[in-house]
Order: C-alpha cells, then structure tokens, then sequence
C-alpha cells in the first residue's frame, strides 16, 4: 500500500452548463426573478455537465503513466484534479510526494521580461526555490538552447524558443510526480527527442510520471501503461501497445464506411511472431494478416497494402496480384485470409497500414480500412525520413591540393566555394 | 466532500517539508517575492520613467489637496500653514497606496487567470503580490516626502516610532480588503468597477485633504472609516510630534483584525472553485 503514489477514489467532476452569472448586474436581476417568480431556469439534471465520472486510479511509485482519448474526454481535467488546480465533486484524491504539474509550457512567463527573469519566474511558479533555480540555471539555459538569447525579453522569441525555454525549466523541476499535459509536442525534432530523452531519465529516477498526449508515439516510448478516457470515464487501463491498440480500433470502427459493400474487411492484425504489435525496431519482420468475408459472390478480388508515414502519404505500397499470388474469387459469406510478409526498413517515426481489396480488371475498390493499424518504428541510429538505409559514415582528412584548375578531388568543391565567397565580397565593396 | 484537495495540499506541502529540499513557507516567500518581483520589473520596464511613475500618483492627490486648502484659507481669511502642506503630504502617499494597492488586489486573480487554472501554486500570492508591489511603489515614493518633510522643518521626536506600526496595520488592512475584494471580483467581474467608483469617492469620506479636527462633531462619523484613525494617527506623529489617538487606533486594529480573518476565510471557502469559476 505505501508505494502507491496516487490514488483515485470514485472521483466525479460536475460543471455547470448553460447560464453563469459572471456579474453582479446580471446576478441580482435573476435573484429578484427567482424570488418572484419562484421559476428555476432548468432542472439541476440539464444543466449539469458531468467532465469526471466515477473514476478510480492507482499509480504506483515509479510507473509512468499515459492517458488518450479524444478531445473532451477529461484528459486535462483529470489532470488538474491530480494537481490541485481542481476539487472533485465527489470522491477523493491522495497524491505522496512532491508533485510538479507542467500544463501549458511557459506558464508565468511575460513577454516583457528577459529569457533569464522568466526562468525564474517559471521555475517559482512550477514549485522551484529561487536557489534551486538559481542552482540548475545553467543547465536549464543549456538545454533550452538559448544562451545568446538569455537576456533578450520574450517577445523577441519564435514561438519555438519560447516554447523550449518553457520546457527546459519544466525539465529541471526533479519532482517525485511529474504531470505533464502535451507539451512535447513543442520544438522541432531533435528537442522533441531531447525532451522525451530527459523525462525518460526523470522516471529511470525514480520519479512518477503522468503524461497526457494526443501523440501515441511519444506515449508509446514513454509509458508502460496506459489508461484510455471516453466521456470522463475510464473505459480501458493496461499495457501501452494493448491500450493505443483499443483506442485505434474504436476510432476505426467509428470511422467505418457503414455503405454496403460487396466484400468487406473483418480483421487486419499487425503482427511481430504472431502477436499483434504497435512498435517495431528498424529492419524487423512483421506480418499482416487481413481478413475479409464476401456480402455478395465478388470475383477477381486482390489485396493491396500500404505504409503511410504521418502525412499519410504512400511511402510503401504492394498487393496480393502484383506479388503473384492469383486473384481470389468468393461466394456469399465466404471469408478468406491474406498474409504479407514483410521487412519493416522504415525510418523512425509513426506509420499507418492502409488496407485495400481491389478488383484490378475493373479498377473497382471493394473496401478499405485507412488507417487499418497505427505503428511506431525505432532504429538504433538517427534516421529520418520514410526508409532506413542503414547508414554507416566515414570520413576522411585530405592534404590541402594546389588551386591547380581542373583538379578534380574534393578540396577543389572548397576551392570553388572560396571563390563564389570572393565574389561576394567583391560585389559588396563595389 | 470539500475535504479532499485540502488533503492533497496539505499532504504535498507536509512531504515536501522534510525531504531535505525547500521548506513551504520558504517556497511560499520565494513565490510571493518572484511575483511581487515581476509586477514591479513590468510597470517599471515599461515606462522610462519608472521612479517618477511611483511618485506620480501622490504628486497629483498633493497638488488636488493643496489647491482645496487654499481655497479653503482664502474662504476662512487665514494663512494656509506649512505644516497643513506637510499634513497632505504625509497623508497623501499612503492614500495612493491603499488605492493602488486594493485596484490591483481586486483584478489580481483575473488577470492570472491562466495561472489560476494552470498552475499548482497557492493563489493566495496573487492578490498579496498585487500589494506589495504597490507598497514598493510608496517606499520609493516615502524617499523624496522624507527630504521634504526635513526641508519643511517637521519635528524630530521619538514619536516617529509610530509610523512602522501604523504603517503595518495599514497594509494589514488593505490586504484584507484585498484578498475579499480579489475573490469576489472573480466570480462577479464587475467588482472591479464598483471599486473604482468607491475608490473615487473614497477621498471624500477619509481624512486626506483634510483633518478629522475640522470636522468638529462629524468627527467621530469619519473616523469609524477604519482608514481614517491611521491617517490621522501619521499625521499626528510625524507632522505634529505628538501621540496618536490610541483608543481609535485600537478601534482600526480590531476592525483590521475582524476583516483580515474574514477575508482568510472568504478566500479559503471558495478557492476550490477557482479554476472552475474563473
């Protein structure tokens, strides 16, 4: 029991919808209405807004924790009951330990003062002493990136500046609960990685972490379990791949194309040695295995597969006929299996599976399940982009050449670089 | 049902007591001190002219009280004093900081609202900054109207003793005020209006431009304002030399006491709610 770290106890949240008096001219003329008329506007039921129900949670010490669901399925409200920001209805919240809440990125800051004064300032606001910040201010203006700029006021930032400065002080809090609602998704690539890399050494510390995001990828790296919201409640609580598995497919069958179709898909499963799985590591085999059942007798039918990077742009696409294997022909209510086989030479990032059934002669598309899976790809090296080439560098000092003209070795691209460089010089003095 | 988050609070504040790192009450200062910090680096960054900005407020309430009180000695046939000129001096800086400071108290949580439904802090620092960087403003301003009272020749008596602890009853009492008046402006925003116009009209009913003496038997009707025993009691120490009215002075400190306990309690009721009414 001691090493739990949170604990939720059937916590609700009500708000109040409709009408709020946010002003005593407004409030006094309703409160003689109501004395008068003796005429509530509305049952309590319909104006009450339930953002919480029933929820109950317990975190261990240590555990990192993700929460999904969709916009308006209590995330951030759940989250600012962890921090105190919000009293539940009802229920109860027990939280050991000192607790960070990071919620909006540069909370505190004002745009008038410099880099070096918001630190501070932030820093005292997300629960820092002034010694402690003034401790770690070097590595904070380090990581962030931004010592040139320290001592600039924070209208002169980009967004991105100001959005890494804010983060690196949140970085720094070394709480023992570490909340955090989206906000790696601030900055560019690398101080994104920076950023997971940093708050995945906060929970090898030891620390708690509960990490809200939209992105499952950063989800995925970071927590070993997950809990998935719907309309204030907890509907699925387990292992991450388990979880952002449930949560895809029942977007997709929200999604699904209810029209009538002549073949449908009935199952797709992305799989590592035969279990289904969201993370792959670069150059690792996987298999897809598609299932689908015929609602009328359909001949010639193929299967045709495709990767998707973010963008959901075709970055990889094969199928069933152009790899050889003859088109399929059903009867009513006959359900076939396909499985590709394939190598997953993918970059780092996230993918998406499309799944088609194509009818090749007629041009005609049965259905298609898009995306059909969602799936992450890790490599060991820093590889962008759509493929993995797996790269491998080597470089080498050459002797500085004479200006010999038309020696062909690569000092002479420098050469030719002094040159341009010169000539803009030149066209600058004249 | 109330009870959870006082637990939640107070069991953080209770762990992060003894774990070796800052105590509460210290982050708590070093909180009041970074917001206090940032309200007077942003008024005085923003204008080139930060010192004069200070003294601004008084100069004008001096200038206003000093045309009345010619006014008034052409009216009356007697001289106007140098001492009535030191009595508007010394009354008129603490007056613009009881209104600077209960203006900015009162919009203190509005305007952080971002920090009030993002932030884990105690909100109780926003409307105590709000005062304390107004109460800034009067010690630079306190500089010159010290330089001035010595040039006018006030007397140098250990009555001047007086003035550390009038002077913190007075913010005692405008936080009070403040942190009542910060509450309920977050709930009914236009509080904040009415405080203006109080404010505006404030000066009439709080010996300022003038003595509670002149008054005569409407005396005691202006000193039952809690404000008005301090003023005087300034007034009497620094310009006259002589002890202030102890017993109205006690009638101003219990009063401050009855509001700062309530205004605590205001404030600790409906927190919770903050983030939700805001």
């Amino acid at each position: 029991m001691t090493d739990v770290a949170i604990r939720f106890t059937g916590v609700s949240k009500r708000f109040r919808r409709g009408e709020m008096h946010d002003s005593l001219r407004d409030l006094l003329p309703s409160l003689a209405r109501r004395v008068l008329r003796r005429t509530p506007s509305g049952t309590p039921e319909q104006r009450d807004f339930w953002a919480l129900t029933d929820i109950n949670l317990e975190v261990r010490h240590g555990e990192t924790l993700g929460v999904i669901g969709h916009n308006g399925a209590g995330k951030s409200t759940m989250l600012k009951h962890l921090a105190g920001i919000m009293t539940p209805t009802r229920g109860r919240i027990d939280v050991r330990g000192r607790l960070s809440a990071l919620i909006e990125v540069g909370a505190g800051f004002h745009p008038d003062l410099t880099g070096r004064e918001n630190v501070f300032l932030s820093g005292v606001i997300l629960g820092m002493s002034r010694a402690e910040v003034a401790r770690k201010f070097e590595e904070i203006v380090e990581f962030a990136g931004l010592a040139p700029f320290i001592d600039t006021p924070v209208k002169r930032y980009s967004s991105g500046m100001f959005a890494r400065l804010g983060f690196a002080v949140a970085a720094h809090l070394e709480p023992d609960i570490l909340v955090i609602d989206e906000v790696l998704s601030v900055g560019d690539f690398v101080f994104q990685q920076k950023s997971l890399q940093k708050m995945r050494e906060t929970a090898k510390g030891g620390a708690t972490v509960i990490f809200v995001s939209h992105n499952l990828k950063a989800v995925s790296d970071l927590c070993r379990r997950t809990v998935l919201l719907d309309r204030g409640s907890i509907v699925a609580d387990g292992p991450t791949g388990n979880i952002i598995q449930t949560y895809l497919s029942r977007e997709r069958s929200k999604l699904k194309d209810t029209r009538d179709v002549d073949v449908e898909i009935t199952e797709v499963q992305l799989c590592r040695d035969g279990k289904q799985a969201v993370r792959f590591h670069s150059g690792e085999d996987a298999s897809v295995h598609v299932t689908f059942t015929a609602r009328r007798t359909s001949e010639r039918v193929a299967v045709v597969i495709a990767v998707l990077n973010e963008g959901l742009e075709d970055v990889f696409n094969t199928s069933s006929e152009r790899l050889g294997s003859p088109p399929l022909s059903l009867s009513v209510g006959q359900s076939c299996s396909v499985t590709f086989d394939l190598k997953m030479h993918l970059a780092v990032g996230t993918f998406h599976l499309g799944v088609y059934l194509y009818r090749y002669d007629l041009e005609r598309a049965f259905d298609r399940a898009l995306p059909a899976a969602t799936f992450f790809v890790d490599a060991d090296r820093d590889v962008r982009g759509a493929a993995n080439l797996y790269p491998i560098v080597r470089a080498v000092e050459l002797e500085c050449s004479s200006r010999a003209p038309g020696a062909v070795d690569p000092s002479a691209v420098g050469s030719q670089r002094d040159g341009v460089i010169d000539l803009g010089a030149a066209g600058v003095r004249g | 049902m109330k009870r959870p988050l006082a637990n939640v609070s107070a069991r953080v504040r209770a762990e992060r007591a003894h774990d070796g790192r800052a105590g509460p009450s210290m982050l708590l200062l070093d909180l009041l001190f970074m917001l206090t910090w940032r309200e007077i680096a942003i008024k005085y960054k923003q204008s080139m002219m930060g010192f004069f900005w200070a003294i601004l407020m008084p100069c004008l309430i001096v200038a206003a009280g000093l045309i009345v009180r010619v006014g008034m000695a052409r009216l009356v046939g007697t001289p106007l004093a140098l001492e009535h000129v030191a009595a508007i001096m010394v009354k008129s800086l603490p007056w613009a900081f009881i209104i600077s400071a209960l203006r900015f108290a009162t919009s203190s949580l509005t305007s952080n609202s971002n920090l009030v439904t993002r932030a884990n802090c105690p909100r109780i620092v926003f409307p105590l900054s709000s005062i304390l960087s107004a109460l800034f403003d009067f010690a630079i301003a306190a500089l010159p109207l010290t330089i001035v009272l010595a040039v006018l020749g006030t007397p140098l008596t250990f009555q001047l003793l007086w003035v550390a602890p009038l002077l913190l009853l007075l913010v005692v009492l405008v936080s009070g005020f403040g942190i009542a008046l910060a509450t309920a402006n977050l709930f009914y925003r236009d509080v904040k209006y009415i405080v203006e116009v109080l404010l505006m009209f404030a000066i009439f009913f709080t010996p300022v431009l003038y003595e509670a003496d002149m008054l005569g038997e409407w005396r005691t009707w202006v000193l039952l304002n809690p404000f008005a025993p301090l003023l005087e009691g300034l007034y009497a120490a620094v310009v006259l030399g002589h002890t202030p009215d102890v017993l109205w002075i006690a009638y101003s400190a219990f009063v401050t006491l009855f509001v700062v306990s309530g205004a605590w309690l205001l404030f600790r009721r409906f927190e919770p709610s903050f983030a939700d009414c805001i």
